[in-house]
């Protein structure tokens, strides 16, 4: 894994792909550092120059790929800070931070599915990207949710003919089956230990993924989000509750995760 | 020609210069390295720590306000006896001065602390009376005079290595509190921990933190630290170490002038990780650029009216 780094980068395309959600290229000079970066991890983004104050923090997001000497991210306006990253223009500095955390491990599975819903597709691009080149003969199933046409992101990336084995489902019908993305994961049949499965999205939806894998017997990886102030392993304000029994403990974020085994958690 | 003199004195150590990191905001330093060379800093000071291990607060813990951030960590920490296992180990490899923070909910915990740190190589204790005292029903040690006086003459008792007691803004008069602890044998006080604030989310009609209230920490409070620790600084005669807000060379210029003989640098830790280095240089800079021959000349050097 590389050494994180705080860089300053250049905004090349930050394009509105859907209602509300942008698409963010970043060119830095010091591409290495992408080019290691495990998928899953992600970066830690200052929205306006390092002076303001307001808002304060930085703003994680998931490496979305990395392709062409950019960087890129996919992100959804939900705050005030994702609503000043997307008045951004081309041409803009960004200090980022980067990579960060444990990304995804892939594992000796013959079968591999990615599950993403809504935002969660973001990260698995890269990750479905780097799995092909690891494993070129492995079958890599895709399964993509989202509430509505609208929110699928990504979709005509995984689509490339002859890569990914992909499934789609939105909750109103309007693209793929109508309904949850874990009724084509429960639908799919794998014996014990021939399937993992990898999964970001709402955490409802990681929480009934990781049932179905508990109930297969699959190995499951699940991605958490949290509040982060540092991104680095030096607030602790990022914890979840870990799994066990007595005194409660917490795992941190960014820095156990944000990928973690599902039986880490649940 | 010699550049200017960046070199301060607590007690009777002497610092390389007055910029520290904040405790809680610098993990234990090693965390940092990618980002800033830790033997460049005045001192580092840790992580708080109590004798057991504490496991901290539901998440969520923090939560972004305007120009700061409310976190109610809890306080979570491997432990004394964890801590001087694993973690004192990295100090030995930077030729830099870590300081400890240590917590505890008695007198006794704190000197307890005290004694057995005493035996180990750190430049200094700092101790966090930002603590509920469970035996007096939960009141903090630091909004107690009496308190606040009886646990820094405890962990004076135990050590001789210098002390700094580290004041909660969460006061009255924080000058009642400073001189406490100097009477209590403090080398030093430190200030202002977190301001206690809270945030609710209208939408859900529920407080922000799961633990409700918060310290509220980041730009936002500089100017309440900035009076606190030109108050302190009049009142008492050890220095005083200036924390709040701070995340320019020119807060720390402020800091300085309002009274206080060295900064700790908290929040500014955890959006930027690199500023308290880029704070030395620009200090250096600074002194150099206004032909300042030591940076104590700036030490309460504010003009009033
Ligand atoms: C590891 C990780 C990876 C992420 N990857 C992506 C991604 O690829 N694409 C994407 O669209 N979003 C992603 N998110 C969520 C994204 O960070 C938030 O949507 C964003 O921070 C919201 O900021 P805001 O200022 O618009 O919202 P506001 O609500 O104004 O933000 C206020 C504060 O809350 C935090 N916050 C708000 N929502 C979230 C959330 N869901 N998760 C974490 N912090 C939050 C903000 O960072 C900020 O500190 C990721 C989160 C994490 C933890
Ligand atoms: C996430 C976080 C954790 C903290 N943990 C501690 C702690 O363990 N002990 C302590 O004495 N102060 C702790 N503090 C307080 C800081 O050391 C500092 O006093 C305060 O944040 C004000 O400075 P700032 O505005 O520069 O952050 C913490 C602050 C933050 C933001
Ligand atoms: S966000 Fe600071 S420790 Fe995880």
């Amino acid at each position: 894994m590389p050494t994180p780094r705080d860089i300053t980068s250049i905004i090349v395309e930050n394009r509105e792909v859907n209602p509300k959600i942008f698409l963010l290229s970043l060119n830095t000079s010091d591409l290495d550092i992408w080019s290691e970066a495990e998928p899953g991890q992600f970066a830690m983004l200052k929205i306006a120059d390092m002076s303001c104050d307001d808002p304060l923090l930085r703003r994680p997001l998931s490496i979305h790929n990395v392709r062409d000497g950019k960087i890129q991210f996919l992100y959804k306006v939900l705050g005030r800070g994702t609503l000043l990253l997307s008045q951004a223009k081309p041409g803009t500095a960004l200090r980022i931070l980067a990579p960060l955390g444990n990304g995804f491990s892939i594992s000796n599975s013959k079968t591999h599915c990615l599950v993403g819903g809504g935002m969660g597709i973001a990260p698995l691009l890269y990750f479905a990207r780097k799995m092909k080149e690891q494993q070129p003969s492995n079958t890599i199933k895709v399964l993509l949710g989202a509430r509505t046409k609208n929110e699928l992101i990504a979709v005509q990336d995984f689509t490339e003919p002859g890569l990914y084995d992909v499934k789609i489902a939105t909750d109103d019908g309007s693209e793929g089956h109508h309904g949850l993305v874990t009724d084509l994961l429960d639908g799919i049949n794998a014996s014990p230990g021939d399937m993992t499965v990898y999964c970001c999205g709402p955490h409802p939806m990681m929480k009934a993924v990781s049932n179905i894998c508990r109930k297969k017997e699959w190995k499951c990886q699940i991605s958490l989000e949290a509040l982060m102030a540092c991104g680095m392993g030096a607030c602790l304000g990022c914890a979840v509750p870990k799994k066990g029994i007595g005194i409660q403990e917490y795992l941190h974020v960014c820095s156990d995760g944000p990928v973690f085994k599902a039986e880490e958690i649940w | 020609m010699t550049g200017p003199d960046l070199k301060i004195k607590i007690g009777g150590w002497t610092l390389k210069n007055p910029i520290m990191t904040a405790s809680g905001t610098f993990g234990y330093g090693e965390e940092f390295t990618p980002y800033l060379n830790l033997e460049d800093l005045g001192a580092v000071v840790v992580k708080g720590i109590s004798l057991e291990p504490r496991s901290g607060n539901p998440p969520p813990r923090i939560v972004e306000t305007p120009c700061g951030m409310l976190n109610a960590i809890g306080l979570e920490n491997v432990g004394l006896e964890k801590f001087i296992s694993t973690k004192m180990q990295i100090f030995r490899k930077y030729n830099t001065d870590f300081v400890v923070n240590i917590l505890g909910d008695s007198v006794e915990e704190y000197s307890t602390l005290a004694a057995r740190l005493n035996d180990t190589d750190i430049a200094a204790i700092e101790v966090n009376i930002s603590c509920p005292n469970v035996k007096k029903g939960g009141v903090a040690f630091g909004v107690d005079p009496q308190m606040a006086y009886e646990v820094t003459q405890a962990v004076r008792r135990r050590t001789d290595k210098p002390l700094i007691i580290k004041l909660s803004p969460n006061v009255t008069d924080i000058t009642v509190m400073a001189k406490a602890a100097e009477d209590g044998g403090a080398d030093a006080v430190s200030l202002i921990n977190t301001l206690l604030g809270m945030a609710i989310d209208p939408a859900t009609r529920k407080p922000k933190l799961a633990n409700i209230v918060g310290g509220l920490s980041g730009p936002a409070i500089k100017p309440v630290a900035l009076r606190m620790v030109w108050q302190a600084s009049k009142r008492v005669r050890i220095p005083v170490i200036g924390i709040g807000g701070i995340r320019t060379t020119e807060d720390v210029i402020e800091f300085m002038l309002a009274g206080a003989s060295a900064v700790q640098i908290g929040t500014a830790n955890l959006i930027d990780p690199g500023v308290s280095g880029n704070i030395v240089k620009g200090l250096l800079g600074y002194l150099k650029q206004h032909k300042i021959s030591s940076v104590r000349e700036l030490i309460g050097g504010l003009k009033t009216p």
